[in-house]
């Protein structure tokens, strides 16, 4: 006899609850036992945007982190939703790249449908409705950046659906570092040299400041005339290097006399303790 | 404001016609859906389960009384007929069929969610029993004859344009 379905319960896709029960009974089991269930992959992140004279800059961290391990030295947080449209992902990691996916191949999809780019605010509210839909439990909060016909755009959108449109902003563990670097040295309508150096300081602040954030500086500069993503922009956490070399040369001190005496060593007693490996 | 109420908390607030996880007769069918607890069967355990269930019923409720409301009462009469008869054009139940006129009516062949990603019935393990399936898909449309005994294949093969003529007269 194979297995086969009930016809009452035959699924149409998407999520499926079957689990869930057992999932919460093994939950409390597990608190019970006083060891820890396995915690999903967060990015641990800093994200940060900035709308400058020409467009929009994007930056982000590098680092992965699996509940105190790091999981990913060089990860990827920015992610190309359309050819003038980023978007940086915070969160868990799994949640935000699959968000970013669906989200592209949608915009993509309504731009062969309407024959025209896509523009910011459309990305952001396909993005909305779907996190709303979910009610937070898609847990990933993600800025949306890019340029279209009505000119530079800056949307960040949280886990349950609320998104604010400003000038700036930082998402992530590292928010309130790189908020801080913005709201002293923001202005509007910067040059592209000086945004770019702006947003690497509030980036590095994150990468410095906060434990979730590390390694290298991604930037993403889109303007009018098209974007630009600079892998590895900038490396603040690389080790030095040694300038000079603390050996001796040979020949520095003169040996005078050398004697040999060895030692003659018995077994008097053995003894063996176990180690406590648990 | 918050207009649920305690009773459209519980799994079995869509109702579903025909058989539940209980056997014909109301009681419980061992044999074939296994052990019940009446606990796992009415409160929803995860937060998502009702919402996600009642999405697409929803949805078009809204969409539904929109149009009537711009348009007049002969906007969803029309897309309701229309996607009457989408349902109909279908395989056999234990079958996957594609859906495409249903899913052109409905817009859902320019979107991509969740549900097409995960849990894609047309690559499940399983398949349903082709017996059980199609007698369930016939009592549903027989039901106002109230029969709860099984239907013969024998019957389904020999006449099936009676069955599909009954449904589009009936409803």
């Amino acid at each position: 006899m194979f297995p086969c379905l009930n016809p009452s319960d035959v699924q149409d896709g998407g999520f499926s609850f079957n689990n869930c029960s057992r999932n919460a009974a093994l939950e409390s089991s597990f608190s019970e036992s006083s060891s820890k269930p396995p915690k999903a992959r967060k990015t641990g992140t800093t994200i940060a945007g900035i709308v400058f004279k020409d467009g929009v800059i994007l930056g982000a961290d590098t680092r992965a982190t699996d509940d105190m391990v790091v999981a990913d030295k060089n990860c990827v947080k920015i992610h190309c939703i359309a050819p003038k449209i980023y978007c940086c992902g915070a969160g868990v990691a799994a949640d935000a790249q699959i968000t970013k996916q669906i989200l592209a191949s949608n915009v993509e999809l309504h731009t062969l449908n309407t024959g025209r780019p896509p523009l910011v605010a459309m990305v952001t509210r396909t993005l909305k409705q779907m996190l709303f839909r979910y009610r937070g439990q898609v847990n990933s909060s993600l800025i949306v950046g890019g340029v279209d016909v009505d000119g530079a755009h800056l949307y960040s959108v949280y886990p349950h659906g609320s998104y604010d449109k400003l000038p700036f902003v930082t998402l992530g563990s590292g928010a309130e570092a790189a908020v801080s670097v913005f709201e002293d040295r923001f202005k509007p309508n910067m040059e592209l040299e000086e945004g770019k150096q702006l947003v690497r300081d509030a980036i590095a602040a994150g990468i410095f400041c906060d434990l979730g954030s590390g390694s290298n500086v991604d930037l993403c500069v889109i303007t009018q005339a098209g974007a630009s993503f600079l892998r590895g922009f900038d490396k603040p956490t690389t080790k030095g290097r040694r300038e000079g070399s603390y050996m001796y040369k040979p020949g520095t001190t003169a040996v005078l006399t050398k004697t040999v005496t060895p030692f003659c060593l018995d077994v008097i007693d053995q003894s063996v303790h176990a180690m406590d490996t648990k | 404001m918050n207009t649920l109420d305690v009773r459209s908390q519980l799994k079995d607030s869509v109702p579903v016609a025909g058989f539940g996880p209980h056997g014909s007769y109301g009681l419980q069918d061992s044999l074939r859906t296994g052990f019940t607890s009446i606990k796992n069967e009415l409160i929803p355990s995860h937060s998502l389960e009702l919402s996600e269930k009642n999405f697409q019923v929803n949805q078009d409720k809204m969409n539904m009384s929109t149009l009537r409301n711009i348009q007049g009462i002969h906007a969803p009469l029309k897309l309701k007929m229309e996607l009457k008869a989408a349902t109909q054009i279908q395989r056999l139940p234990f079958l996957p069929s594609s859906h495409l006129a249903l899913d052109t009516l409905r817009g859902s062949d320019e979107t991509i969610g969740f549900d097409d990603i995960l849990n894609d019935p047309n690559q499940s393990e399983v398949m349903g029993e082709p017996h059980m399936m199609v007698e369930y898909k016939l009592v549903q449309r027989l039901r106002w004859r109230d029969t709860p005994f099984p239907i013969s294949m024998q019957m389904l093969i020999s006449c099936p344009q009676m069955f599909t003529l009954h449904t589009t007269c009936r409803e």
